[in-house]
């Protein structure tokens, strides 16, 4: 078995974990969650959360990784032989993910090409669905054929992570993520700056911030906070024990961990700031008040942006290539993450170089990638990403923080190997927040999102279409708990002593 | 806008961006400690 690469520096390390965390959610989703919990009130139960849940979980994988030098299966296997299988299911759930977020990357870039020229017209709804991604023109379920402006950047976007990974650890991904994280930060802040002196920004900069009070004591509202932190920042993936495995034996863990903790908020924080002065001047312009232009998801980014892209008053095509180069570089170091963290594991454990355990491990992904691509794409996309990220990261992640809590009870020698490295020591509060805090909160989003799904089926959608989300969730599972029983190319046992000693 | 609103943002920017800056701050005084 090769030596394992390591990070050439800790700010590779560090700037590889906030892209991986920084990704289409801090646009998309957090100023729309933001503003229908509460406004500027839905900030106390998020900052509650980011330091008794996000953070917590952070210094977990990143000590685990750190301590263990392995991917998650490789990691939790060697903390017990029973772990093995959640690590595996983990990986897995990644795999799913990287098999449609290509297609939202390669939108993006498409999208970049059309700002040039303003392409999506006036009516910027009916050129998303209708003419580009063509999903308006099939019913749920039904293919359709492959779109091919959407299947000609998609192969693309995965050449491109192909190439970086290729490349390496420290030749490839530390070095993409040390370009493309500062280059996002600028993009997005001069994007931002502009967007905040528009007309009637103040409008929306208000209806996104001002406080509802009443919304605080709303059950709803924090369980969307630790959701809104749970999703954003690649926990329970894989991703982070992975990147942590290429730490050098000595390093910071809790301080990078609030690094990337921080970064990651913080971009949301801008985020929601830039997206709502946007939506503020888009209401004056069009003479309605905030609440009727706020979106979030897809249909903020493909459908509402162009369309107040088109109302800038100068240089319109220039903010509309910053705001999608924006959007391809989150995307691409979150999508180079979720393949490391599979290819990682696939390396790990059939004892294979990288190129072929990339070969298998993003090339089956991609081949699959191309389902995503038809006209019934969104479709599949909106059912397989309900499922797999409710029931697959969720409870991935409730399972992990039990078993170290409480079966292995392997948090107090997690917290002392952390303390060892990090300036900053861990006490009392780390243990309660992921031995009880994140738990109960985890366990009532799962039995929360349960109830919702069987009460009225996922977006009106038919049992039958739900069915295909619901499988892959359910193969992520079990196809974890197979491989996990397939024996290790290395003695895991012996390999294990060397390492964690 | 309004006082709320504007409450809101200073905190949400100062424990947010705030953090960040000091702990890369933190990060920046130890490394050039062990240098």
């Amino acid at each position: 078995m090769e030596n394992r690469e390591q990070w050439g520096s800790r700010a590779g390390f560090v700037l590889a974990a906030i892209g991986s965390a920084i990704g289409l959610g801090n646009i998309w989703r957090f100023p729309a969650v933001a503003y229908s919990n509460g406004g500027g009130s839905f900030f106390i139960p998020y900052l509650i959360a980011l330091l008794t849940a996000g953070i917590p979980l952070l210094i977990l994988e990143f000590t685990i990784g750190q301590k263990y030098r392995g991917s998650a299966p490789l990691s939790l296997g060697r903390i017990s032989k029973k772990g093995e299988w959640l690590g595996w299911w983990q990986v897995l759930v990644s795999f799913f993910i990287s098999t449609y977020y290509p297609i939202i990357v390669a939108w993006a870039l498409s999208y970049t090409i059309f700002s040039f020229k303003l392409s999506w017209g006036n009516d910027t709804g009916s050129f998303f669905a209708k003419d580009y991604a063509q999903f308006g023109l099939v019913a749920p379920g039904q293919m359709g054929g492959i779109v091919w402006q959407v299947f000609i950047p998609l192969v693309i976007v995965w050449a491109v992570v192909f190439i970086i990974l290729f490349k390496g650890v420290r030749k490839g991904i530390e070095k993409a993520n040390k370009f493309f994280i500062p280059m996002l930060v600028i993009l997005f802040s001069i994007i931002v700056i502009r967007a905040v002196t528009l007309d009637g920004a103040t409008a929306g900069l208000e209806a996104f911030f001002k406080p509802d009070w009443s919304k605080i004591m709303d059950g709803s509202v924090w369980v969307a906070a630790y959701s809104q932190i749970f999703f954003s920042l690649s926990i329970a993936f894989g991703i982070m024990i992975a990147y942590a495995s290429y730490l050098p034996k000595k390093s910071d863990i809790t301080n990078n961990a609030f690094i990337t903790g921080f970064s990651n908020s913080g971009f949301e924080l801008l985020a929601g700031i830039g997206v709502f002065a946007a939506l503020g001047f888009m209401a004056q312009a069009e003479g309605v008040s905030v609440d009727k232009v706020a979106a979030g998801g897809p249909n903020l980014v493909f459908v509402v942006l162009p369309k107040i892209i088109n109302t800038l008053p100068a240089f319109q095509g220039v903010f509309g290539v910053l705001f999608f180069l924006s959007i391809i570089f989150a995307g691409l170091t979150s999508l180079i993450s979720i393949v490391e963290a599979y290819v990682s594991a696939v390396q790990d454990k059939f004892n294979i170089s990288r190129k072929k355990a990339i070969g298998y491990g993003a090339g089956i992904s991609a081949i699959i990638s191309i389902v995503y691509a038809t006209k019934g794409g969104l479709y599949f996309l909106d059912n397989v990403d309900h499922f797999v990220n409710s029931y697959g990261i969720a409870l991935a992640g409730l399972i992990e923080v039990v078993l170290i809590a409480w079966v292995f009870k392997k948090l107090g020698v997690l917290q002392n190997h952390a303390n060892s490295m990090s300036d900053m020591r861990l006490g009392l509060w780390w243990k309660i927040c992921l031995s009880i805090i994140t738990p109960i909160v985890l366990g009532y989003m799962m039995i929360d999102s349960i109830i919702h799904d069987f009460k009225e089926p996922y977006s009106g959608y038919t049992w039958g279409f739900l069915s295909v989300g619901i499988a892959c969730a359910v193969i992520a599972l079990v196809a974890g708990i197979y491989l996990a029983a397939l024996k290790w190319k290395k003695n895991l046992s012996e390999e294990t002593q060397k390492e964690v000693s | 806008m309004s006082g709320g609103a504007i409450t809101m943002m200073v905190i949400g920017m100062v424990i947010l961006w705030g953090g960040l800056i000091a702990s890369i701050i933190n990060m920046m005084v130890k490394s050039s400690k062990n240098q």
